[in-house]
């Protein structure tokens, strides 16, 4: 399976936004927040469909998210994930000495992952850190 | 009946809009519309209304099922774990007003905690090199009325502070901008063609990460000195065209945001930007001004620096305040796994901090007070609900430019719910006891 290498940056977006405010236990959140922005040039190399549920691995772990065509593109060779528990599952927690860690500029790598679902924020984040649920 | 109310100010971003009007129900309970704010403001507010909010604190047990408790009990739960805990971590503080920040302050200082706020993951870089270099700024309101140059550098304001160009900085006619839009010249350096940059009169996409070498390029191109035929991904000649057009300004100003705090080189890339607006009034006027990006977080740094000295990333923890940055800050404690337990309030580290961080939360006694069911409250030992600061409660918050203002109160939180003051009033009593502070 083909797999491709980009740089990873995060940030805002307005339907980030709204979801947050709107409830982040809510399917609404993974759908505004639980992707990968990829430039359309990116999209072919990595031989999928939008909409194609990818994995994105760092150095600092992986993440199921899916892959959307770029909504504020070109930007080739770059792959953006909105903030959230998604993003920052893989993105690089070192602050060299500065308090803010590096969100922007992560190396990573995306290959498709059709049958792997993508898991709720509040679940995502709970299940990496082991909290039991009842 | 309704009844409309005027003048409200929405406590989502760091413009801190102030001409909403919201229609509430004659009884004052129910909020039914909200006219004038953005997407995301009008969802704060009607979320309010929510019928599944959670309206009582939450106590989190052994099999992993949540606990309903009084708030007395939940007071309680968190004054005892902040009165046991060594070296306790107070982070959060962005979304609430500055009446509650001052009064967690004072919990604080009694427990010997670390205090953060949101500017950790956010605009913190740009606060050390503030201390740095000094920040030539002004007001929104300076912008409104005088700027004809704008930059927007890793920024993307059409998204995350959906209002700010029609209120401020791109479209309003002021009195020396009197032909609004087309009294002004838009720039936008960015690594995608964001919303923002489709705007603007020039979009420089510079290559991820190399803001330095762009800014600093800047200052050549000023100077009319040689330059590489491309810097950071930008021809020569567009830099010089950019740089030209500030020049030609009355009045410019810089906004910038997590574009640049965010990359390797962090606080230096401000450092740059404000060198950069410090050279440029050698030829005019220029200022510059961070995005700030919760409602708040601008007054809890400023609470904090007439409390203890310093913005954000305090240590109390040797009965004095100390701030090192890298140090003192919230993820390296984390990462280091130096605190032993986490109060968490009116933000969301679960969702905004690298995974590591969050595990680390995971693993203390923790409490987080929060209007939502969030990330958070997801990996906490104790949920405190509270009212909504800036629609269930007034108060003050400080918009991005350090302007002050007074919030209001639109609507009554659900019966019997606290707002985050009165809870911590509460704590801040019981560790009084706990402590033996008279």
């Amino acid at each position: 399976m083909a797999a491709i290498n980009l740089n990873l940056i995060t940030g805002r977006s307005i339907q980030q936004g709204v979801a947050i405010e709107s409830g982040k236990e809510k399917p609404s959140y993974r759908t505004a927040c639980g992707i990968i922005e990829l430039d359309p040039s990116d999209l072919k190399r990595l031989g999928a469909w939008k909409n194609t549920n990818v994995r994105v691995t760092s150095d600092y772990g992986n993440v199921i998210v899916k892959a959307i065509g770029t909504t504020q593109g070109p930007h080739p060779g770059i792959g953006f994930i909105p903030m959230g528990p998604w993003a920052n599952s893989i993105v690089n927690p070192n602050t060299y000495s500065t308090g803010m860690p590096t969100f922007k500029g992560t190396p990573v790598k995306v290959e498709v992952a059709v049958n792997e679902p993508v898991m709720l924020g509040i679940e995502l984040v709970q299940k990496q850190c082991g909290v039991k649920v009842g | 009946m309704t009844k409309t109310v005027t003048d409200v100010v929405c406590p989502f971003c760091g413009t801190l809009c102030d001409d909403l009007e919201v229609v509430v129900s004659d009884d004052g309970k129910q909020l039914t519309e909200v006219y004038n704010a953005c997407v995301i403001g009008t969802e704060k507010f009607l979320h309010s209304q929510a019928k599944d909010r959670v309206t009582r604190p939450r106590l989190r047990q052994e099999d992993g099922s949540w606990k309903e408790i009084s708030y007395d009990e939940a007071a309680e739960y968190t004054a005892q774990m902040l009165a046991k805990a060594k070296k306790p971590l107070m982070y959060g503080w962005s979304s609430t007003n500055c009446e509650a920040q001052s009064v967690g302050h004072e919990i604080a200082e009694m427990v010997g905690a670390c205090v953060d706020n949101t500017a950790a993951v956010c605009h913190g870089p740009t606060l050390i090199a503030v201390q740095d270099i000094g920040i030539p700024s002004c007001t929104l309101g300076e912008i409104k009325n005088r700027a004809d140059r704008i930059l927007f550098w890793g920024c993307n304001p059409a998204h995350a502070h959906p209002r700010h160009m029609s209120r401020y900085s791109i479209y309003p006619r002021g009195f020396f901008t009197g032909k609004g839009q087309k009294s002004r010249k838009m720039i936008v350096v960015d690594p995608r063609v964001t919303d923002t940059a489709k705007l603007a009169d020039v979009h420089l996409q510079v290559e991820q990460g190399r803001d330095y070498e762009l800014l600093n390029a800047f200052r050549v191109a000023l100077n009319n000195e040689w330059l590489p035929d491309v810097v950071a991904g930008i021809p020569a000649q567009k830099i010089r065209e950019a740089a030209d057009l500030c020049k030609s300004g009355r009045f410019g100003i810089i906004f910038f945001g997590m574009g640049v705090t965010q990359t390797l080189s962090k606080n230096h890339n401000i450092d740059e930007a404000i060198a950069l607006t410090k050279h440029l009034n050698e030829f005019t006027k220029f200022s510059i001004m961070p995005m700030r990006g919760h409602y708040n977080v601008t007054g809890s740094g400023e609470v904090l620096g007439w409390q203890f000295g310093f913005p954000y990333s305090v240590d109390l923890s040797r009965g004095f305040a100390r701030y090192n940055p890298g140090d003192t800050s919230t993820i390296d404690l984390l990462a280091r796994g130096e605190v032993d337990a986490m109060f968490t309030i009116a933000s969301d580290p679960g969702a905004h901090f690298p995974i590591s961080c969050v595990k680390q939360i995971a693993k203390l006694p923790s409490v987080c007070i929060d209007p939502h069911q969030t990330p958070t409250t997801g990996v906490s030992k104790l949920h405190v609900p509270v009212a909504f600061a800036g629609v269930e409660v007034g108060g003050n918050a400080y918009r991005m430019d350090n302007v002050p203002i007074d919030m209001r109160k639109v609507v009554d939180p659900p019966a019997g719910m606290l707002t985050d003051e009165e809870f911590l009033i509460k704590v801040r009593d019981r560790v009084k006891q706990l402590k033996g502070a008279a």
